[in-house]
């Protein structure tokens, strides 16, 4: 065989790895964005998450042939070139001595910087235009979905402030009366304002079939956006290390129907109306304070609560 | 550097080469020992411990909490001091700051024929201390793996099942920082400390004395965190959040101690290493002709000395808020959570090419030796190196893109990230160009070289996942982030260290490790390696977060089949470890190794053992390293000038020693 390969030139090597790499990657990527893609993580739950698996299968569709590329490449070359490797040393022969190739080296530079570039516009169009794509983005984000207003009494979404401590969850809805459940309940179809702080040390937000991610850290309201668009289950875990229970600081939810979650609302609220008194008034942060309660001395959006729920904005009626 | 083979006026030979003094007259029990260090260490804590509980012990906070993290950290100083000490390490600069003027240290090392506890001593020849770092390394190396075993039995069952939660935390913090600090000189210690002055032709290090310092921190930093399981465990794994940290058990103490020691001993041993490439060149040996080896320990110490002061200072001030109460990481009285992950990671990520570097190093070492071909596009890949190290400053966000921290600077973080897929593919580019038409051997470290790069493709690659905010909105924090790095950092650095073994140890020690059962190793942790990781990929985007031990029912399967992939890990360790002790001490078959693999590299060049100046006369370099069949003569001549005359690859002015 050795001798057969020797009588090609360069080129003509060249040629066959691309036409082998060609092919190869054609078939390899038609199959991962068709096939492959739409059982990519996390699902379609939510606008999010179908936004996520979408950026999934166009990445893994691109890093497809640069695979292709060096595997084939090495198979090739190991293929057609390698010796036997107990050559001894005084027998062995030098390969050509290339030290360099100006336009191998040109074009391959400039591939890799037209490709980073391209995924840093594809990744950054994706992120402003998803409002965040479901991912915490600080007390004041910019990239935010229509109807969104930082003041909590003019904002049109749906806010549910996500609360994590060592080692639970809880959500209160502040335009009900600042309710504190247990479970995550939102309605499908509306855009949903997460608010999620942390009352100790750092935890992380992870809605995973809804493809929203948040860090809670003590002392910041960190904003994530998320818009369910199936009734059914919402699997909740602390994705960020807090501690010997972090294992199972899970909750769970349901994306229901805008009716259903009227009705649930309005029935949390009424069965806690006496409790809600005790608990600390509704804040974006909450810090520990020297009488053992957690509020911000600082920051009282609402209106203490009354003895019925705050009237619902109107996007939600 | 021009060529220059004139000797240099000389200087007093006591001041400049304190290594060439081997009287040996004094008993051993006058210097510095092991077991001075260990009753050095004893002491020191004793005494920390006591001056700790004697200054706070009537403070409200410990009172009230039973625990004295002053007793603990200042025995944990003081122990470290104490080893240091007895180690006859801090004789020479105490004796110079008084103004004594001490005689050059004893040094067995130096010796061509070395006494067995040469390598059980505090010894300045950069050869012993790099014997000393491959014992230690794979040490180190194979005390973390077990705790891995011991993550991946707990993980057989997505419940509860062997490990209490506490437990199970504090294994996973031992394995991920044991692993993280300790490996971040797993090539620079051993084959950098010994190769680079080979490589460049130098007599020695420039600061032997900070160089042994370096090494012998890693034995006290690594019993300091394994000591944290006795005092209580620590709750954080190896990235030490801070509100978390601060309110943790003791052992997170022996966490912060041991890292701010790793990052000392990262500091000092970078140092030597920078200014000896720069200073202690051999006539001749330009910068072109620098070894891309050298060039990547050279990129390598830099982004030490860079980067670890940071983590130093962060470890510090953890200790801070745990000890004396400041409020640096708590919010509540103007601190911020955010900080410690600010600093952590803007030392963790230049880590993570510390850990990467070393591997392109021996990857690109290695190809044109065993194709016989020049390096492809040297100064691309020398380019490549320096670009991923400068870059390697710029990224560290990435690991907060869901933190809410600077959430519109996003898309710059997530520019800058992916940049360094540029340099780092130059890494393929040069080993593209090197592999065509070259005449490969695929002998056992090309086996672990063309291992690298198909792990580390894979390790790149899943990296732009976690490089673009959208994606990374799924993949972060999970066992995604988790294979990815253990693709690039287990998949390339510690298969390449296993590579730079094969290749290098005929060269420390004159014996071959078994050819046939290293490549029974090769394929049994390739195929371990990637069974045991690629499914890991799956199992994050599926759901499951890092660090737990409870998971859906429905992800046990792919656990089970990760962890017994793990097990036959371990089974192909044991067979790299029986191997190595065979080969080296139970049944050695002595070689010369000059002209094992053919290369051409003017670490192949001196004599075996390599004397104790490394060269016996100063070697001109005539050529590059990678000059395969361009007709260039050897890369080298062993000049005239006897080493021990010459100074001429060594400032005239230098005092000697550090």
């Amino acid at each position: 065989m050795a001798a057969k390969t020797d009588e090609r030139t360069d080129k003509q090597h060249l040629q066959r790895i691309g036409l082998i790499w060609l092919v190869v990657s054609l078939v390899a990527m038609a199959l991962v964005y068709f096939w492959w893609g739409p059982h990519l993580p996390p699902g379609t739950d939510s606008v999010e998450a179908k936004g996520q698996q979408f950026d999934n299968r166009v990445l893994a569709t691109i890093a497809t042939p640069v695979f292709l590329f060096v595997w084939v490449y090495l198979l090739y070359v190991l293929v057609h070139w390698r010796v036997k490797s107990d050559t001894p040393v005084s027998e062995l022969e030098d390969g050509p001595p290339v030290k360099g190739h100006r336009g191998f080296q040109a074009t391959w530079m400039i591939v890799t910087s037209v490709t980073v570039f391209a995924l840093f516009v594809f990744g950054t169009v994706e992120l402003v235009q998803n409002a965040g794509a479901g991912t915490g983005s600080g007390q004041a984000p910019i990239w935010t979905p229509v109807g969104y207003k930082q003041n909590l009494n003019k904002t049109k979404l749906l806010v549910v402030q996500v609360i994590g401590q060592q080692w639970r969850w809880t959500f209160r809805y502040p335009q009900f009366g600042g309710v504190e459940t247990s479970q995550l309940y939102m309605p499908s179809g509306q855009e949903v304002q997460f608010a999620v702080t942390s009352l100790d040390v750092i935890h992380s937000f992870w809605a995973v079939n809804l493809g929203i991610k948040a860090d809670a850290n003590p002392g910041v309201n960190n904003i994530a956006f998320g818009e369910a668009t199936k009734n059914g289950l919402i699997n909740i875990r602390c994705i960020e290390l807090c501690g010997i229970w972090h294992g199972s600081m899970y909750a769970n939810g349901h994306v229901v129907s805008l009716a259903d979650f009227h009705t649930w609302i309005t029935a949390q609220a009424a069965t806690h109306r006496q409790l809600i008194p005790y608990l600390p008034p509704y804040a974006n942060i909450y810090l520990p304070q020297a009488d053992g309660g957690y509020y911000d001395p600082n920051t009282n959006p609402l209106p203490p609560p009354g003895p019925t729920p705050n009237p619902v904005p109107s996007v939600i009626q | 550097m021009a060529i220059d083979t004139t000797p240099a006026p000389s200087v007093d030979e006591s001041g400049s080469a304190p290594l060439h003094n081997t009287h040996d007259t004094k008993p051993w029990y006058t210097e510095g020992n092991l077991v001075y260090a260990l009753i050095g260490a004893v002491l020191g804590y004793t005494i920390g411990h006591w001056f700790g509980n004697w200054l706070a012990s009537g403070y409200q906070q410990i009172q009230g909490s039973g625990q004295n993290d002053y007793a603990l950290v200042l025995g944990y100083l003081l122990a470290t001091i104490g080893w240091l000490a007895g180690l006859g390490i801090l004789n020479y600069p105490l004796m110079k700051m008084v103004g004594l003027h001490p005689s050059p240290d004893e040094d067995d090392g130096a010796k061509a024929h070395r006494p067995l506890r040469a390598y059980f001593t505090y010894t300045l020849d950069h050869k012993v201390v790099g014997v000393q770092y491959l014992v230690g390394m794979l040490f180190y190396f194979f005390t973390a793996g077990l705790f891995a075993l011991a993550i991946r039995t707990e993980l057989l069952s997505p419940t509860r099942h062997i490990l209490p939660p506490g437990s199970y935390l504090t294994v996973v913090g031992e394995h991920g920082t044991m692993m993280m600090m300790m490996m971040t000189s797993v090539i620079l210690g051993p084959f950098g400390n010994y190769f680079i002055p080979l490589m460049i032709g130098a007599r020695r290090m420039a600061f032997p004395r900070l160089e042994a310092l370096s090494f012998w921190i890693t034995p006290a930093a690594f019993i300091v965190l394994l000591s944290g399981i006795i005092v209580g465990g620590f709750p954080t794994g190896w990235t030490g959040y801070a509100p978390l940290a601060v309110e943790a058990t003791q052992g997170q103490d022996a966490y912060l101690v041991a890292f701010g020691l790793m990052g000392t001993s990262m500091i000092v041993g970078g140092f030597n290493i920078v200014v000896t490439v720069i200073n202690y060149r051999a006539p001749g040996m330009t910068w072109t002709r620098v070894p891309i080896f050298t060039w990547a320990m050279l990129v390598t110490a830099m982004l030490m000395v860079l980067a670890a002061p940071v983590l130093v200072a962060g470890t510090y001030m953890s200790l801070l808020d745990r000890t004396v109460q400041t409020a640096l990481f708590d919010v509540n009285h103007g601190g911020s959570s955010y900080l410690w992950q600010n600093l952590y990671w803007f030392f963790g990520h230049p880590e993570v090419y510390i850990l990467a570097l070393p591997g392109f190093g021996i990857a690109l070492e290695l190809l044109p030796v065993f194709g016989r071909k020049p390096l492809f596009g040297y100064r691309t890949a020398v380019a490549g190196m320096v670009g991923v190290g400068m870059l390697s400053f710029f990224v560290w966000q990435h690991h907060l893109f869901v933190s809410g921290m600077n959430p519109d600077m996003r898309p710059v973080v997530m520019l800058t990230t992916e940049m360094i897929s540029i340099p780092t593919g130059i890494v393929y580019l040069v080993a593209v160009g090197t592999l065509w038409r070259a005449k490969l051997r695929i002998t056992v470290p090309v086996l672990f070289i063309l291992g690298m790069l198909f792990n580390f493709l894979i390790g790149g690659i899943s990296g732009v996942f976690l490089s673009d905010v959208p994606t990374d909105a799924v993949a972060h924090g999970t066992f995604f982030v988790m294979a990815h790095f253990h693709y690039t950092i287990m998949g390339g650095l510690i298969f390449t260290f296993f590579g730079g073994i094969y290749y290098w140890l005929p060269k420390m020690t004159g014996r071959q490790l078994d050819q046939r059962l290293g490549r029974i190793h090769f394929w049994t942790l390739f195929i371990f390696f990637n069974s045991t990781f690629l499914p890991l990929f799956a199992v994050g985007e599926l759901g499951m977060p890092r660090r737990v031990f409870e998971y859906e029912k429905t992800l046990q399967g792919l656990n089970m089949w990760v962890s017994i992939s793990a097990y036959f890990i371990a089974l192909s360790m044991l067979i790299f470890i029986y191997n190595f002790i065979k080969s080296t001490i139970l049944d050695p078959k002595p070689i010369i190794p000059d002209d094992l693999w053919g290369s051409r590299g003017l670490e192949w060049m001196t004599e075996n053992p390599v004397p104790e100046n490394n060269f016996a006369h100063v070697p001109t370099v005539l050529s590059g390293p990678y000059e395969y069949g361009t007709g260039a003569g050897p890369m080298a001549v062993i000049g005239a000038v006897p080493v021990e005359a010459a100074t001429s690859n060594e400032p005239v002015t230098h005092e000697g020693g550090s």
